[in-house]
């Protein structure tokens, strides 16, 4: 079974095409990262998986469900075994930061507050947050809300994470910690899906790799194969970027 | 051609009226569905009817003593003429319990509630929380819009009876600083002319008031783009729709309160 697969997917916004037939699947427990410049899509596939955008075509699959076809409380479900890292974080600004981590425990667990309390402190303390946990979250740095709001995306233990930019607008020291995050994520079995234009930062997170333009799908597979791939926008993107 | 130019951008314009009203008529009754529909957030609902009323109860007091003193200047200036003073304490209670003080608290709650809403969900919606939400597996429009349609009705009736309390109390200082009137005898007089039924239904009016402006600026919320611009936006015409919708309201509730209830009309 693959925890994503997208099959021949098409969407577009008015009379602009954003994703073209794409297709790719990703197996369980691996990390895939979708690499290309700004506007080129990425995000938008990503939203799909969540069940945000839905295709105008083609199909998405997630752990084997048509998420196209799913009511609104089997795609709740299905969201539950996902956990999502915004690209700013988007934590609820209304609630501290450890409210934030125990808000998805509070919504679909019976724990008692207790309990809940303590494994939210438990998933910041994985993300070095264990001192904020009152903290607001317009109190924090930008890489201190990445960090929580990674928590917060890992508080059900999710198979499958979904990371949208994650060194997007971090210092390269702070971006590294949230790689070696995402690698250490990946290693206790969670399927990874990484949105970025960051080449170091997929090199060190992922295991397959698909670089989009304006839509389509220019490569896809390992970093070799992209390293050594003719398609010249492929090539140059991987060497502006410090790899290769 | 200007004059056909002119025509199209009124028919332009119309037809977005109509489109907006469209939706937030879709937007109210969906509300209305989701409402009746399992899980219910009763945690969030106190939690938004604590912040809608009792946060607004500094407000809505003050505004109610203004109110009243003023009500009572004036009833005096317009009853001294016919020899009427002593009607001045009904004459206030009537037009305090069965109009001017649900009016005035539904104007004030939008303004304070209503632009509140449209802007913290607004800047919810720019910053990707409402897609957090359902990233989580939660029903952003019953987490965010339902649980504060239900709280602002609940608010709303609370604090029409404490605008009516204040409102009364504040007429009575006007009264006995102008005639010495004890408040015993403001009490019987302000009272000798309202019913329950007066006073039920005026504050039960108010549970529509709170229905549209909870529908209105949580749909405004929502319908936000264009980063903080559009939050100001969507506070600003939040204020604006509700105020209007409530004084448009207000005619069909009367009209149907006379129809219904024709005692109430006497």
């Amino acid at each position: 079974m693959s925890a994503v697969r997208f099959d021949r997917v098409s969407k577009s916004f008015g009379a602009r095409r954003v994703l073209d037939d794409i297709s790719f699947e990703i197996p369980n427990g691996q990390a895939f990262c979708l690499l290309g410049r700004s506007g080129t899509g990425k995000s938008v596939a990503l939203r799909h998986i969540i069940g945000l955008v839905k295709a105008d075509s083609g199909r998405v699959l997630v752990e084997d469900n048509d998420i196209t076809t799913l009511s609104r409380r089997q795609l709740a479900d299905i969201r539950m075994h996902m956990g999502v890292l915004f690209q700013n974080a988007a934590l609820f600004d209304s609630m501290s930061v450890g409210d934030n981590v125990a808000f998805p425990m509070h919504r679909h667990t019976d724990w008692s507050d207790a309990e809940i309390r303590e494994r939210a402190m438990t998933k910041l303390s994985d993300v070095g947050l264990e001192e904020d946990f009152d903290t607001m979250p317009a109190d924090l740095s930008g890489g201190m809300k990445k960090r929580a709001g990674l928590a917060r995306a890992l508080a059900l233990d999710p198979s499958i994470l979904l990371v949208d930019e994650p060194s997007a607008g971090l210092d390269p020291v702070t971006s590294r910690e949230i790689d070696e995050l995402l690698v250490k994520t990946k290693q206790r079995g969670t399927t990874l899906v990484v949105v970025t234009h960051n080449i170091p930062s997929a090199r060190a997170i992922g295991d397959r790799f698909a670089v989009l333009d304006q839509g389509r799908m220019l490569a896809s597979g390992t970093i070799e194969a992209l390293d050594a791939s003719e398609e010249s926008l492929v090539q140059a993107f991987m060497r502006a970027q410090g790899g290769g | 051609m200007p004059q056909s130019a002119l025509v199209d951008r009124v028919g332009a314009r119309a037809l977005g009226v109509f489109e907006l009203a469209g939706a937030i008529a879709t937007f109210g009754a969906h509300a209305v569905v989701e409402a009746a529909r399992p899980p219910y957030d009763l945690r969030e609902i106190i939690r938004h009817a604590y912040q809608f009323g009792y946060r607004s109860t500094p407000l809505i007091l003050t505004a109610g003593v203004a109110v009243g003193v003023v009500l009572s200047m004036h009833t005096r200036a317009s009853l001294e003429r016919f020899g009427a003073e002593a009607m001045i304490p009904a004459g206030l209670a009537i037009a305090l319990i069965r109009e001017t003080g649900p009016l005035i608290t539904g104007l004030l709650v939008a303004g304070r509630v209503g632009a509140g809403i449209g802007a913290e969900i607004g800047a919810m919606k720019v910053t990707e929380q409402i897609d957090a939400l359902e990233a989580n597996a939660v029903d952003a429009f019953k987490y965010l819009a339902v649980t504060r349609i239900i709280a602002l009705m609940i608010a709303m009736p609370l604090l029409t009876i404490m605008m009516d309390f204040s409102g009364i109390v504040g007429g009575y200082v006007a009264e006995t600083a102008a005639s010495g009137m004890s408040w015993r005898l403001y009490f019987e007089r302000a009272f000798n002319y309202i019913t329950y039924s007066d006073l039920i239904l005026a504050t039960l009016k108010t549970v529509v008031f709170g229905y549209l402006i909870a529908v209105v600026s949580s749909y405004l919320g929502f319908a936000t783009s264009r980063g903080t611009e559009g939050v100001g936006e969507a506070s600003t015409r939040s204020v604006v729709m509700a105020s209007v919708l409530i004084i448009l309201s207000d005619v069909i509730l009367v009209k149907l309160i006379f129809f219904f209830y024709p005692v109430v009309s006497g």
